[in-house]
């Protein structure tokens, strides 16, 4: 079964079935990435461009060592380095890319859209690595593989995400993954950070931590942002830690084998404590890892690997 | 010179006719029956037609001076004619914006060089329409400016609003507002809702609409002034207006079609000619709009045909330019959307794009008593067709219309007694009739 798009632009439009094909070839590629040697000859031709507009250091990294690994040739452009600052359209920008024969952009963009705006422009594969508000869906994916190796399945699990959901791209992404894999999923915040009509979205919605995580199987944290202070959505970093900061006490609301992610970089000491970040139970490491085998398995398929897997 | 509309209905709401019969046109003006057609003119077989006064625009932009490679009023006019439209009013907004009388000058004198259509300048309320300074009202009006505008720059300072509308009230001036509360509605780029939430984009809540129309309303009692609330949106401003008219508060308002025929829906996908301000908002306020013209608490049916080069539409959506181009396709989406779905009767629908905005304006025009001026619109009520952006006569074809399926189409315009529009259709029908052609 080959997947049914050009582009990754979000996972509210992919198909379960796709969503498992994906976890299946990243857990494949785990097995690359525990060679002595790793690397593989697969892409070996293709040209991938990494276009990031916001700054960002991990996913970067994991598309390009994805990449890398691959054997695919991989270009990296960011506004400081380029002619996006000699204030070059987006339009343009990866019309030129394009005509240098990129077969992927993966893009990040602080922009919501940005990259099904490039998707609309160039025949080559997009896959988004982070749009404004919108979605992160390589990183939902790698949630997904996080939670399927430490508990054996999504479904009927409960996954509370905190903290900042209005301007969480991975939140959203989280939601439709997960709950197209058939677990539930809970958004849990102060009011000022969870978006307008949260209450028509697939989700189970708390303002107060411990009902919010009471008997789940996974909480992932995320970081909260000084600035969303500065506009006022909370009083100060003191409160928001105190009401909803992830603590040894607190995860006992949860399941004791409750697994902790965070999408990094982690605020400790604020939405975290530095216990739990090093606890057991979370598994942002781990994450981390399967960050680069999600992005291998995304490289590989959407590079016109289902056609091998379908092959072999 | 005279032109004679044969056998089509006329519904001319401003004397309440709506009948089959002839229209006469003498010398650029609405002729009575039995005048005299000797000379030279020309008979038109406009059966199974409808003829309506002129159409009247109270809110368009028309990009002159300053961003002509998006419409000038030449081309403006001519998108204008073919919506059947006779009389357009230009927002201020312009580079320079239209805030002293060399502007309102510069615009009614390239309107005579350039204009196929009537053009009624709107002024700016402050001096660069930064908000700050009352422009020079007076002398825009001796110039001939029709009204006053904040249009896409609200004035956020309620003193300074009140002393425009008391100082408008010398003159009887009608005062166009653009009601956003700009602190409010923050760096939004579409309607707040589930479908913002879902795209991630920044949202703007109608309560920031609705707390300038209160305002404003509130203002305009005390000032007595007239007030005229443009663009309405949300179910909430038509809530807050009815119970301004209810007290006797002298007040009228517009929609515009995109806000009685698409939702915030129309947005999924990032599409950036579905990106304006006020944005499109829910299926709940696209029936509270209709409501509110069925109840005529809204008067007037405008466009605010924004135009936008492709560079401002091809981008990222936050990128994008706020507007959609409205004039040609105004009309289509009336008859589909309000007449044909029994919200407005065709009458009363004409009204609001004829006789209303005229009388909100205080300007000629919007009827075809006798002595009126000839300024005729000729529709075609059952035409099915498919908007086409790349076939709008605009210099813009930034329409968030686009695929849309429509029955109505404009036939021909006439303006002062001259065809500035179509016509060539009902030429060409007499002329396969009179060769006993089918």
């Amino acid at each position: 079964m080959p997947l049914h798009r050009k582009d990754l632009l979000g996972l509210q439009e992919v198909e379960p079935d796709e969503i498992r094909l994906i976890l299946d070839t990243a857990l494949s590629m785990k097995e690359v990435l525990a060679r002595p040697i790793r690397k593989v000859p697969t892409l070996r031709g293709k040209s991938i461009v990494t276009l990031f507009y916001e700054p960002s250091t991990r996913t970067r990294t994991s598309f390009e060592l994805a990449a890398k690994i691959m054997s695919a040739d991989i270009s990296s452009i960011s506004p400081g380095g380029s002619s996006i600052v000699k204030g070059e359209s987006v339009k343009d920008t990866v019309a030129t890319l394009q005509a240098m024969g990129a077969d992927m952009f993966v893009v990040r963009h602080q922009a919501s859209g940005a990259p099904h705006f490039i998707a609309s422009q160039v025949p080559a594969a997009v896959i988004n690595a982070g749009d404004g508000m919108h979605e992160h869906p390589s990183q939902g994916l790698l949630d997904m593989l996080t939670i399927l190796e430490r508990k054996g399945r999504l479904d009927g699990l409960k996954v509370a995400i905190v903290g900042d959901i209005t301007h969480s791209r991975v939140a959203r992404s989280d939601m439709w993954g997960l709950t197209k894999m058939g677990a539930t999923v809970r958004f849990v915040g102060p009011s000022t950070l969870l978006p307008a009509e949260v209450e028509k979205l697939p989700v189970e919605v708390y303002t107060d931590l411990e009902e919010g995580i009471a008997d789940c199987d996974v909480i992932n944290v995320l970081r909260i942002q000084l600035e969303r202070q500065e506009r006022g959505l909370f009083p100060s970093i003191r409160e928001y830690s105190s009401l909803f900061g992830i603590s040894r006490e607190r995860l006992r609301a949860a399941k004791p084998d409750v697994v902790v992610m965070h999408p990094g970089p982690m605020n400790r000491g604020i939405e975290i404590t530095a216990e739990v970040a090093d606890s057991e139970n979370a598994v942002v490491t781990t994450q981390v890892t399967n960050g680069v085998a999600v992005r291998m398995a995304l490289c590989y398929l959407f590079l016109g690997g289902a056609a091998n897997v379908a092959a072999a | 010179m005279w032109l004679l509309l044969k056998g089509g209905r006329i519904v001319d709401p401003a004397s309440g006719l709506d009948e089959t019969g002839d229209l006469l046109i003498v010398d650029g003006k609405i002729a009575g029956a039995g005048k005299d057609t000797d000379g030279a003119g020309e008979t038109l077989d406009v059966s199974g037609m409808v003829v309506v006064p002129g159409l009247i625009d109270m809110h368009v932009h028309l990009r002159e001076p300053g961003f002509e490679h998006k419409e000038t009023i030449a081309t403006g006019s001519r998108a204008a004619a073919a919506g059947g439209f006779t009389a357009i009013a230009p927002m201020p907004n312009t580079k320079p914006a239209i805030d002293n009388r060399a502007m309102v000058e510069f615009i009614l004198s390239t309107a005579v060089k350039d204009s196929d259509i009537r053009i009624l300048p709107v002024g700016a309320m402050t001096k660069g329409m930064d908000g700050k300074e009352m422009a020079e009202i007076g002398e825009m009006v001796a110039a001939g400016a029709t009204a006053v505008s904040d249009d896409a720059f609200p004035i956020a300072n309620s003193d300074l609003m009140r002393r425009i509308m008391e100082y408008c009230r010398m003159f009887d001036l009608p005062i166009l507002t653009h009601c956003e509360d700009k602190v409010l509605a923050a760096d939004g780029v579409m309607n707040e809702g589930v479908v913002s939430t879902l795209l991630g984009l920044r949202g703007m809540p109608c309560a920031a609409e609705e707390i300038m129309v209160a305002r404003n309303i509130t203002l305009a009692a005390m000032a007595r002034s007239r007030l005229h609330v443009q663009h309405v949106s949300c179910a909430g401003s038509v809530e807050v207006v009815r119970q301004a008219k209810r007290r006797g508060i002298n007040v009228t308002c517009e929609t515009c079609p995109q806000y009685f025929s698409l939702t915030d829906e129309a947005v999924y996908g990032y599409n950036t000619n579905a990106k304006m301000n006020p944005p499109l908002r829910t299926a709940a306020d696209v029936e509270a709009i209709k409501q509110g013209l069925a109840e005529g608490v809204i008067d007037a049916i405008a466009t605010d045909h924004a135009p936008h080069a492709p560079e401002d539409k091809e981008v990222e959506y936050n990128a994008a330019a706020f507007g959609t181009v409205g004039l040609e396709t105004a009309l289509p989406l009336v008859i589909t959307n309000l007449v044909d779905t029994g919200v407005l009767s065709l009458s009363d629908a004409i009204a609001k794009m004829t006789i209303n905005p005229a009388s909100i304006l205080k300007v000629e025009g919007g009827s075809l008593k006798e002595g009126a001026w000839a300024d005729v619109t000729v529709i075609d009520p059952l035409a099915d067709f498919t908007v086409k952006a790349s076939e709008l006569k605009s210099k813009s074809k930034n329409t968030a219309f686009d695929g849309m399926a429509l029955k109505g189409a404009v036939v021909a315009t006439i303006y002062n007694g001259s065809i500035v529009h179509g016509g060539e259709t009902l030429r060409e029908s007499k002329a396969r009739a009179t060769a006993g052609v089918k």
